[in-house]
């Protein structure tokens, strides 16, 4: 940049705008880094005051996350030996391994769901994406509308008729029901994200592959659907987001057999008390996919959350 | 826990021979609480799978969320559970809504006799309407409201002379709801072995019963009822009288002047923690946590020791524990129905005590060894003769919603008055008894 | 919009070319495309809308599937709108979205400005920052609920350090008084990048020439910020409070997380009053009555604000 640029900051003010946005950002790191830390603590060390930074890092919280385990009986314990490492740590307070916990059904819930929606709202958002798009849809603006307006419903609202119709129809707590209302809540993001994507590639492709004698299926998915991919690489990403972050229909419509991880973390217990380490250790996997993500798709993040309408 | 292990095991051989195995093995989930004695149901059954063949699946749920989690799933019609042990409050709901099958003929059939538990347990756990002989659910897990303290802290000569020049008492377990608070208050942030402590820990929980699982326990030893004359619905005067009101501030006082800070929204599993950390002198919890307690490597054995919930006017505990349903949107009615079968038999009930359930059994409960067999099983059955239980309505969750509300507002909230808040609760209660066209 | 007359009768034909395709028409394919969303959001969204208001009327349990359905016209919407606790409800609610509202834009838009200096880094930084608002409120939510305990919790002992009180001695979710702003404050640590983000967009959508010709004109730098950059930023503001408005007022799982309405009724927002009148009192006639006055009242406010909104635009 020209040094001469009356529009650009000195470096003074360059050096404070840094320290002032770098200790914003470690301040607002502070919560995320106490979790992945808990996960590694024993619960002594995690509830311990003054709260401890530095500590004896034990998997502890890990093995509790994942398994379930039950109290024994001295002689019992002595009669068995520790049959691993896991059972190892457990043993330190006569506990032993029995079997899995349900952390790894729910989370695979959430990937099941969160995939199947996402899958399901891109391959529709992007029908009605080009559609909207490409053609002269009658009341284009008004369904527009009304698709960005099922968004402002709050959910809880929404999950009284849904509660019932599920209940009729047979889909409360099943896979399939939460990947509908997902999608149904997805749709919107996805229609209003892929339209401006599809937006901005320019129609004179299109008119040269149905002059070169393509339908307009062919024109659509071997024309615009790859120079679209990048576009639909990010909205699946912020679809996917959405659901694997949903909380409130997750907690009235499922229970066991579909919920998915966000009701579920929260409710990890040890054997009487909270077991604050194995919530941390849940959070840590849950959260890291989603942090990945972000940085992945920074450069989309902005279209992202206002549902394309800042595109930068 | 002293029962002989040798006399157990001979008992399931017993019985395995008497068991029938008729029915095709199936696969049976078991739907309870996230807590110990669930643990020890896990283990318990495993005699039942060699046994039957059928394999038991559990659905533990954590307590605040086990009412909401349950309900929802019993009201959209989920075959999730195929047995449940559903807290006692929901019997009501169960019965009128078709929830649970009725166990009459299979008790019947089968000659489970009622009058073998304990009649506290059958009376609350199984029968809607009240008292009728029409049975819901066996009584599983009997439970109640009670008390433990760090009981090395109470031996300790110098804290027993601090006590006695404070109060000029000697320190002891509590005898009254009023000893238990001097107590309380004279814990109350001294320093032990370095640290700060406090009285005790109780429940204040907002979202689910807690609060009201609490206040009971100050509410019916100086005398609460929740009517007039029972099955009238005629509260005024009864939820609200002079009495509720002096054990509703007592509560408050309590919870103002002797919890450790920060115990504003705790329940079973906070007051756990708040013991086990060291921070409380005393603790109220269900008895279902105890054998946990007792066995606990820092703060059980010889540190612990339990007491039932003192009385004032006249003795009274809360009543916690369960019955077993048998859910009938469940396809596998049979399966479940020889579970309850097995579960019932003396053998297994001595069992499930053995590994930390409480049974409610006679046989158990009258064995000549039982009040010995572990240092709060005497506790217990003191408890369980003064038992009460929260409405069981079908509405009971708009009731105990209102109440959650009620207290919650005045003790932690510090809005009103202790007769406000019984009087709005009054109010709440008239409008849902009205709604449900019983008023 | 100034077409939509012309749409409904005119057949969708864009390009010249379209003649030449074979199969479909244009016309069938655009519906073939858009139907399936139009029937999933009608099935998902309007249907149960139009079931809500049905069941307003009625005094309907749906835990009580035997019970006979009595209409009972507008007497649950009677019973909510003269319920001081309705009142309390829409208190919290309002005082939970103007500051988190407030503090998230303050805040915001100083980081936008900052972070606009194009210090070196900048990028980074900022996706660091960003971090939380994508993070699963319910989990992270109930994680700061650890953070906020009295004695154990990282917040206090923070707060303590620097003030010298007590970390005991004050309860962030327990207390009537702090409660409030300790939903606030983890609303605003979750949420501030998102108006940052969107007032970073609105700064760098701002010509270097204006402020070249402010400078020639030897407008002081004060002066060319409140004449040059807070009028173009205040769209992309605007918008982001539009978001953070109809978000924060559905407000659910990030707060049932950390108080759950408590201590008392203090943090009850209407969402977490809603949830427990529909699917722990199984109230559902009455639940229903509430949802509609809900949504009529975020309808009504964001259409009020999107026509201030567009006005703003204009200028």
């Amino acid at each position: 940049m020209s040094s001469f640029s009356v529009t650009e900051p000195s470096n003074r003010s360059k050096w404070i705008a840094g320290f002032l946005v770098i200790s914003y950002a470690l301040i607002t790191m502070i919560p995320l880094v106490w979790i992945l830390l808990t996960g590694f603590k024993s619960p002594a060390d995690a509830i311990s005051y003054p709260p401890k930074v530095v500590f004896d890092p034990t998997l502890e919280g890990y093995v509790n996350l994942f398994t379930t385990r039950t109290r024994q009986t001295q002689e019992f314990l002595n009669a068995n030996p520790p049959q691993n490492w896991a059972d190892e740590i457990v043993r330190q307070y006569d506990m032993v391994i029995v079997g899995p916990s349900k952390f790894g059904e729910r989370f695979m819930n959430s990937v099941i769901i969160g995939f199947g929606s996402t899958f399901l709202s891109i391959f529709l958002g992007t029908l009605a994406a080009y559609a909207f798009s490409r053609f002269k849809v009658p009341l284009k603006d008004d369904l527009l509308f009304f698709i960005l307006s099922t968004r402002m419903m709050p959910p809880v609202a929404v999950a009284i008729p849904i509660f019932l119709m599920f209940r009729n129809l047979g889909l409360s707590d099943t896979h399939l029901g939460m990947i509908l209302l997902y999608t149904g809540v997805n749709i919107s993001l996805a229609v209003w994200l892929l339209k401006g994507f599809i937006d901005e590639i320019p129609r004179e492709y299109e008119e040269a592959a149905l002059i070169d004698g393509y339908t307009r299926f062919q024109a659509f998915y071997k024309v615009v659907l790859p120079q679209a991919a990048t576009g639909i690489a990010s909205t699946a990403i912020f679809c996917l987001i959405f659901a694997w972050n949903e909380y409130a229909f997750a907690v009235l419509l499922t229970s066991a057999t579909a919920q998915t991880a966000p009701p579920f973390i929260p409710t990890i217990i040890g054997v009487g008390g909270l077991d604050w380490p194995a919530v941390a250790a849940g959070a840590t996997i849950f959260l890291i996919p989603v942090m990945i993500f972000t940085i992945l798709m920074r450069k989309h993040l902005l279209r992202g959350i206002t549902f394309g309408a800042v595109r930068k | 826990m002293t029962y002989s292990k040798l006399a157990s095991a001979s008992a399931i051989v017993f019985a395995a021979t008497t068991l029938s195995t008729t029915a095709q093995a199936e696969d049976l989930t078991l739907c309870w609480a996230a807590w110990d004695p669930a643990n020890a149901l896990v283990e318990l059954s495993k005699e039942f799978e060699t046994e039957s063949g059928n394999t038991m699946n559990f659905e533990f749920v954590p307590w605040p969320n086990f009412a909401d989690r349950m309900q929802n799933e019993l009201n959209s019609g989920g075959k999730l559970c195929d047995l449940l042990i559903g807290d006692s409050q929901w019997i009501g709901g169960g019965a009128e809504n078709g929830h649970y099958v009725k166990l009459n003929d299979f008790f019947d059939a089968e000659s489970i006799s009622m009058d073998d538990f304990a009649p506290a347990t059958v009376y609350a756990y199984s029968t809607w309407p009240k008292g009728t002989p029409n049975y819901y659910a066996l009584p599983a897990m009997g439970d109640a409201n009670g008390w433990f303290y760090r009981k090395d802290w109470f031996e300790n000569e110098d804290i027993k002379a601090a006590y006695k020049e404070a109060t000029g008492q000697d320190l002891r377990e509590p005898e009254s709801q009023k000893e238990l608070l001097q107590i309380a208050q004279f814990f109350q942030g001294r320093e032990i072995d370095g640290k700060t402590v406090y009285g005790a820990a109780i429940f204040t929980e907002r979202g689910s019963e807690g609060i009201t699982m609490g206040v009971t326990g100050a509410l019916y030893p100086w005398g609460f009822k929740y009517e007039n004359t029972p099955g009238s619905y005629d509260m005024e005067g009864a939820v609200n009288s002079p009495e509720a009101v002096e054990a509703l501030e007592f509560y408050k006082e309590l919870y103002k002047t002797a919890t450790p800070p920060g115990y504003t929204n705790s329940y079973m599993s906070e007051s756990l923690d708040a013991f086990k950390s060291g921070q409380v002198a005393m603790a109220m919890n269900w008895f279902a946590f105890f054998p946990g307690l007792f066995a606990d490597p820092n703060t059980g054995g010889e540190k612990i020791d339990f007491f039932v919930n003192p009385p004032q006017n006249v003795a009274g505990s809360t009543l916690g524990g369960q019955g077993i349903s048998v859910v009938s949107y469940s396809d596998k009615q049979d399966a479940a129905l020889d579970y309850i079968k097995w579960f019932a038999q003396p053998e297994v009930q001595a069992k499930w005590w053995e590994l930390g359930g409480y049974s409610a059994h006679n046989s158990v409960l009258q064995d000549p060894g039982f009040v010995d067999s572990a240092p709060f099983a005497g506790d217990f059955l003191l408890a369980m003769n003064d038992v009460q239980d929260f409405w069981q309505e079908p509405a009971y969750a708009e009731l105990l919603l209102a109440m959650q509300k009620r207290i919650h507002d005045y003790v932690v909230a510090d809005q009103g008055t202790a007769q406000e808040a019984l009087d709005l609760l009054i109010e709440d209660w008239t409008e849902t008894f009205e709604d449900e066209g019983k008023l | 919009m100034s077409d939509r007359t012309i749409d409904r009768v005119a057949q969708a034909t864009p390009v010249r070319a379209a003649r030449k395709i074979r199969g479909l028409s244009d016309r069938a394919i655009a519906w073939i495309f858009i139907s399936p969303t139009i029937f999933l959001l009608l099935a998902i969204n309007i249907f149960p809308l139009i079931w809500t208001i049905k069941l307003s009327f009625t005094n309907f349990k749906a835990n009580r599937i035997g019970r006979e359905i009595k209409d009972v016209g507008f007497r649950n919407y009677e019973r909510i709108l003269t319920d001081s606790d309705t009142w309390l409800n829409m208190q919290a609610t309002a005082h939970f979205l103007f500051w988190t509202i407030f503090f998230q834009v303050l805040i915001g838009f100083a980081l936008a400005w900052l972070i606009n200096k194009k210090f070196r880094g900048n990028d980074l930084w900022t996706t660091i920052i960003v971090l939380p608002m994508m993070l699963s409120p319910a989990v992270v939510g109930n994680f700061w609920k650890f953070l906020y305990q009295p004695q154990i919790g990282l917040f206090n002992y923070i707060i303590a350090w620097f003030t010298g009180k007590d970390p005991s001695s004050f309860e962030m979710l327990g207390s009537v008084q702090l409660a409030p702003w300790s939903i606030v404050i983890v609303d605003t640590w979750m949420w501030t990048p998102f108006v940052m983000l969107i007032c970073l967009a609105g700064l760098r959508s701002i010509p270097d020439y204006i402020y070249e010709a402010a400078e020639v004109d030897r407008a002081s730098k004060l002066r060319q910020f409140f004449t040059i950059t807070i009028p173009m930023v205040l769209p992309f503001l605007m918008l982001a409070v539009l978001f953070r408005g109809i978000e924060n007022f559905k407000m659910f799982d990030l707060v049932v997380q950390l108080t759950g309405g408590g201590p008392g009724s203090t943090t009850e927002l209407t969402s977490i009053n809603l949830k427990r009148e529909a699917f722990e009192k199984w109230r559902t006639g009455y639940a229903s009555a509430y949802a509609i006055i809900l949504f009529v009242t975020v309808f009504g406010l964001a259409s009020i604000y999107v026509k201030a909104l567009n006005r703003v635009k204009q200028r």
